[in-house]
């Protein structure tokens, strides 16, 4: 009962938060700076990683499609497979992950770190209201970052997968029927949803790090609570999410 | 409230009004623990109040009540006979606050930590912020750490930013806590000056949290003295001189008694 309504406090006071910061989406244009600091934070935190683990995911996929197709002689759809299953879920789910644990937890961190210290308190003082420097440039750095990085892990993916295919002996699918083979099945609308997804996704891991950062009462000690609960929420909401939106887009 | 004598604010040739502050029978508690017990005092227009108390008394809390961080559980604070917890009613009114920590930000060099409010209201062009910013930081002594992060000063100066910050903000109000508790003996009384002029030139109300008695002596129109989550003793500084009540006379010129200290007294 008690975590029913702290769920539902929780739930409140993020929808808050959204409305609060969607309050000053005038102020985006004179923002600016902290737009283009929030997309390079974004950008350069997740980057590397979003490379690395697309790559390897395309790799493997390619490789177990590869070994399960390999006796119904299916083997030339391994591209539109690996394509499919990498712009359509693995691609926008594995971003919005790496999201949370890179970019949720250090916004969680230091807005939490600036409540602790009171720093939020003199903003309020000073009528500046945190939504509106704190919240609306990361949202909006998240927004336009997500497709970016949701195409760049589909890019580096299919790559991925195009290597193994080549290189790998009871495979042996050339790069061009592999991606002809992409080409064939996959279509933008595909792609599109992936993007869509991605976009849900980073917004709300996000919005909810924001919120839970906001909201850290205490000392120092509560800042890495606040930090745990922040990413543990995020991805219980990014694969609960992840059904409903599938099945919405289907 | 009597009517307010119009000011001029200290960066500025602006006329803006000085305000009044009054509680109302303030009552605040967090769970059982009772902190403010129905006080109830006005602030004049235009004065100097120094707020003195033992440490725990509820000095910090009082304060926060003023700019809406706290919310009274009975009573109420009223800016020139408004409510203080109504946000309508404190974006009216430019209310500087010193906190105790400081509170700077941590991520902002001291420069943009001054900056921050001016450029936010969009209340000045770069140019005219950096005279004001650097006006500010010269007062203080301060010029030298324009370009530093927060992280790089003494606590003393942080303390003197604290106040800088609070400063370019142009207040009508302006309540300080504890703004000499880190400091040496002269930059305290610069302080004291700094406030004393704020007053004299500029009707800038003042809300002074301090055990600084030369401070109070010196600047304060009145001092309250806040003991228990009561208001003890509230009167000219010339009434310090010989309180009546024990504990305030303790509180006020607590003898160093090494024959019979306190902590022992507490033992038996
Ligand atoms: N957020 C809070 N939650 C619970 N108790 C609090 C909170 N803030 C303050 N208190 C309690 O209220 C009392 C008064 O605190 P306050 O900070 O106002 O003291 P103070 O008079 O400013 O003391 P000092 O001179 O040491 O700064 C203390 O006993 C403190 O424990
Ligand atoms: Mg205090």
């Amino acid at each position: 009962m008690k975590q029913l309504t702290a769920i539902l406090e929780g739930i409140g006071s993020t929808l808050q938060l959204l409305a609060r910061s969607a309050a000053h989406v005038g102020t985006l244009p004179r923002q600016r700076a902290r737009f283009i600091e929030q997309c390079y934070l974004i950008g350069y935190t997740t980057l590397p990683i979003v490379a690395i683990l697309s790559f390897f995911i395309g790799s493997v996929l390619a490789l177990q499609a590869g070994y399960s197709m390999q006796n119904f002689g299916a083997k030339q759809f391994i591209g539109s497979l690996v394509g499919l299953s990498l712009a359509r879920e693995l691609g926008p789910v594995m971003v919005a992950i790496l999201v949370a644990g890179r970019v949720g937890s250090a916004i969680a961190a230091e807005l939490a770190s600036m409540k602790v210290y009171q720093e939020v308190d003199a903003l309020e003082t000073m009528n500046i209201p945190p939504a509106r420097i704190l919240v609306l440039p990361r949202l909006a750095a998240i927004l336009f970052m997500m497709p970016v990085l949701a195409i760049i892990a589909d890019l580096v993916g299919w790559f991925g997968g195009a290597l193994v295919s080549n290189y790998v002996n009871f495979i042996g699918i050339d790069s061009e029927a592999y991606f002809a083979a992409l080409r064939r099945y996959m279509h933008f609308k595909d792609v599109m949803n992936g993007l869509i997804k991605a976009e849900i996704f980073g917004f709300v891991v996000v919005l909810v790090c924001c919120n839970i950062g906001l909201n850290t009462r205490g000392g120092p000690r509560e800042i890495g609570a606040s930090v745990t609960r922040a990413v543990v929420t995020s991805l219980i909401l990014i694969l609960v999410l992840d059904y409903f939106v599938t099945k919405a887009l289907l | 409230m009597p009517s307010c004598s119009p000011t001029r604010n200290p960066f500025t040739a602006e006329e803006t009004p000085a305000v009044a502050v009054s509680f109302e029978g303030l009552s605040k508690s967090f769970g059982d623990h009772v902190v403010l017990k129905d006080i109830t005092f006005n602030v004049e227009p235009g004065e100097i109040f120094v707020l003195m108390g033992p440490s725990g008394s509820g000095k910090s809390v009082l304060l926060k009540h003023i700019v809406g961080l706290e919310a009274p559980t009975s009573g109420r604070v009223l800016l020139d006979g408004h409510d203080a917890a109504d946000e309508e009613v404190r974006a009216q009114i430019r209310i500087g606050l010193v906190f105790q920590a400081g509170a700077l930000f941590n991520s902002l060099t001291v420069y943009d930590n001054l900056a921050l409010y001016l450029r936010e209201h969009r209340l000045s062009t770069e140019p005219k912020i950096r005279e004001k910013v650097m006006h500010a930081l010269k007062i203080l002594s301060l010029e030298n750490t324009a370009a530093k992060f927060p992280s790089e000063l003494s606590g003393g100066m942080k303390k003197r930013v604290a106040i800088a910050r609070a400063l370019v903000m142009e207040p009508q109000l302006l309540l300080y806590d504890e703004p000499t508790s880190e400091l040496d003996p002269v930059m305290s009384a610069t302080i004291s000056e700094i406030i004393a002029a704020l007053k004299d030139e500029y009707h800038v109300t003042s809300i002074v949290v301090s055990h600084d008695r030369d401070l109070a002596r010196s600047i304060a129109d009145r001092v309250g003295i806040l003991m228990d989550g009561k208001l003890m003793h509230l009167g000219p500084p010339s009434t310090l001189q010989n309180p009546s009540d024990p504990r305030l006379k303790d509180f006020l010129n607590p003898k160093i008694d090494l024959k019979n200290p306190r902590f022992k007294k507490l033992e038996t």
